[in-house]
């Protein structure tokens, strides 16, 4: 099959871009960033999404496939930017993929989209709804993204449309959300509240994608490894130390002292869990994930073992 | 602190199923319930020296709601039940309680508490766990239900009628049972309304002692025959509210047995199903 996969030079992309050749397929990419040493078989467009010239890829390609990766998810990155990229981005996939004849879209979102709260039950189904926006408008984008993919289910009955919601990643590439979090020697957390977090392993969330392409189930998908895990246990098993502050200590002391940066409403995601019940996803495809809790978090230490204390 | 031998071999054998860290997937852990287990066995046999008749009657395995009274101005009385069920339950089973929302908020308690097993009182959380197979607690009479003066502790309030829709739903049984000696333990002469909302608390007990801790009581956890209800869970609230009687019923007639036997009647115990089936009235339920 022709793949085409809007932001394919990612780490994540680059994973997902190897797999996909040994599976056979042509690989498409595009991406405004550059995919140096891009394996022999990828044929990669140096450009946005949202650009004329990409609709021009479509035309000529004629993919079967679309893998949608190009959503920014860091949260560095300034609101209203992410916003049209996460927003504008996913409306010009689509719109060229009805235009092209593309037969299948996945859509590659985040189980962020439920958002954390007190009251918010564990391990969330898909038909609920999304909560947490209010309490962290940056994630505002992301869950348009999702929606805005989702409704494409009834506009675009042509084409089949997978819209998956996919917890952290954890692996040799760093690449991620809780990745990043983890990096240093010591990590932030509140005293008094202990979250399950839902990780899976790089490997396992790009068998996911391929696994996807190839049972194209229609509808929406929460996408999940082994099951979760409190964070002091990630804390612990990736060799770092614990640093339970006072809630208003801990918004004093993000991005000081060698500690992550965040934003505020970032908190709630490290005071209450987000978690997500995945049986759906399992039913539809066959998934099975290859790497456990463990070894999840053990293959995340061995690339990127504690921190020599900063000088 | 040192874990109790009895606890640590009790906690191997809950049926649960573990991961290489000791956690089950909803995070209960073995280490926060060794801990639990091992301040509370003190409590449970020596302190109160909690005694449990009609255990025979709590499957086993498999979902099932425990549905009882209040008895106690605080958890008491769910504290001891999850001590009935661990200590006393062969093999011991793990008891969810649904927590109350107001937990949920706060630090510490809402991490502990679903280290134990006793998560944010919601109906998705209910279902699963039912859906697992998991053994849940419910108190139907809520906070009116701790809130219940000394005068009133073998009186029941008025029942709440989500858990037999949740039972329905679930195709549940449920087990009846009566908590005795709560009202002994924690005499409560009052409850401080506004104090309690200053602290993010329904309310606070007030006893003789102003605080609320308990006098070494006897307390005793009776359970009954399951109850099986038919249905959807959607039916109207007459049919619901006459299954919610028929529970209500039993738990004043368990209650009632309890509290002749604390007087020194003779009665015959709800031990065995014979003898429970010659205290029970046919037709009510099954």
């Amino acid at each position: 099959m022709r793949i085409l996969v809007p932001g394919l030079a990612g780490r994540l992309g680059r994973m997902l871009a190897e797999r996909l050749l040994q599976k056979g397929h042509d690989v498409i990419g595009i991406d405004r960033r550059p995919f140096r040493d891009a394996p022999s078989g990828v044929e990669m467009h140096e450009l946005d999404i949202r650009k004329r010239a990409a609709e021009d890829v479509f035309r000529r390609v004629r993919p079967h496939a679309v893998i949608h990766m190009a959503t920014v998810t860091h949260l560095l990155v300034e609101s209203e930017d992410r916003y049209r990229i996460n927003l504008g981005g996913t409306r010009a996939v689509f719109e060229h993929s009805a235009a092209y004849g593309v037969e299948h879209v996945v859509f590659v979102g985040r189980h962020t989209y439920y958002g954390a709260a007190a009251d918010s039950p564990l391990f969330h189904v898909e038909d609920e709804p999304p909560v947490g926006i209010s309490s962290f408008p940056q994630l505002a984008d992301l869950v348009a993204a999702d929606l805005y993919a989702g409704s494409a289910l009834w506009r675009h009955p042509n084409i089949v449309t997978s819209v998956l919601r996919m917890v952290y990643t954890l692996g040799p590439t760093g690449h991620g959300t809780l990745a990043k979090f983890l990096r240093g020697a010591r990590v932030p957390t509140i005293l008094g509240y202990d979250p399950l977090f839902h990780f899976m392993h790089e490997q396992d969330f790009v068998d996911a994608l391929v696994v996807a392409v190839d049972a194209r189930p229609r509808g929406v998908f929460n996408v999940a490894g082994p099951r979760p895990v409190p964070l002091s246990v990630i804390i612990s098993e990736t060799g770092r130390t614990n640093v339970p502050l006072p809630g208003p200590l801990f918004s004093a002391a993000l991005g000081r002292f060698g500690l992550p940066r965040l934003p505020r409403g970032a908190l709630d995601h490290i005071r209450y869990p987000v978690t997500v019940d995945a049986s759906a996803f399992v039913r539809a495809t066959n998934y099975t994930y290859a790497f456990d809790e463990k070894a999840t978090l053990r293959s995340y230490r061995e690339a990127f073992p504690r921190p020599i204390a900063a000088a | 602190m040192p874990i109790d031998p009895e606890v640590r071999e009790r906690v191997e054998r809950l049926e649960l199923p573990w991961n290489d860290f000791g956690l089950d997937p909803y995070g209960v852990s073995k280490n926060y319930l060794g801990v639990y287990f091992t301040a509370l066995r003190f409590f449970y046999r020596t302190y109160f020296s909690v005694e449990s008749y009609g255990i025979d009657n709590v499957p086993k395995r498999g979902r099932v709601m425990l549905v009882g009274n209040h008895s106690g101005g605080f958890a008491l009385d769910g504290i001891m039940v999850t001590g009935s069920m661990f200590f006393d339950m062969e093999p011991p089973r793990l008891v969810h309680a649904m927590a109350e929302k107001f937990l949920a908020r706060l630090p510490f308690a809402s991490g502990i508490s679903s280290r134990l097993g006793h998560l944010t009182g919601l109906p998705a959380h209910a279902e699963r766990l039912l859906a697992d197979e998991r053994m849940l607690m419910v108190f139907p009479e809520g906070s009116r239900g701790t809130a219940k003066l000394f005068r009133e502790r073998y009186t029941l309030v008025q029942f709440g009628t989500g858990f037999m829709r949740l039972a329905m739903k679930m195709k549940t049984p449920i087990v009846p049972f009566a908590f005795l000696g709560g009202g002994e333990a924690v005499p409560t002469i009052a409850n401080a309304v506004t104090l309690g909302k200053l602290l993010g608390l329904p309310y606070i007990p007030v006893t003789p002692w102003l605080v609320a801790f308990p006098l070494p009581a006897k307390l005793e956890v009776y359970y009954s025959e399951p109850m099986m209800f038919e249905g959807t869970g959607a039916e109207e609230d007459e049919v619901v509210a006459r299954h919610v009687e028929a529970v209500k019923d039993r738990i004043a007639r368990l209650i009632d047995i309890g509290r002749r036997r604390r007087k020194g009647e003779i009665v015959p115990l709800p031990t065995a199903r014979r003898s429970q089936r010659s205290l029970e009235p046919e037709g009510r339920a099954r």
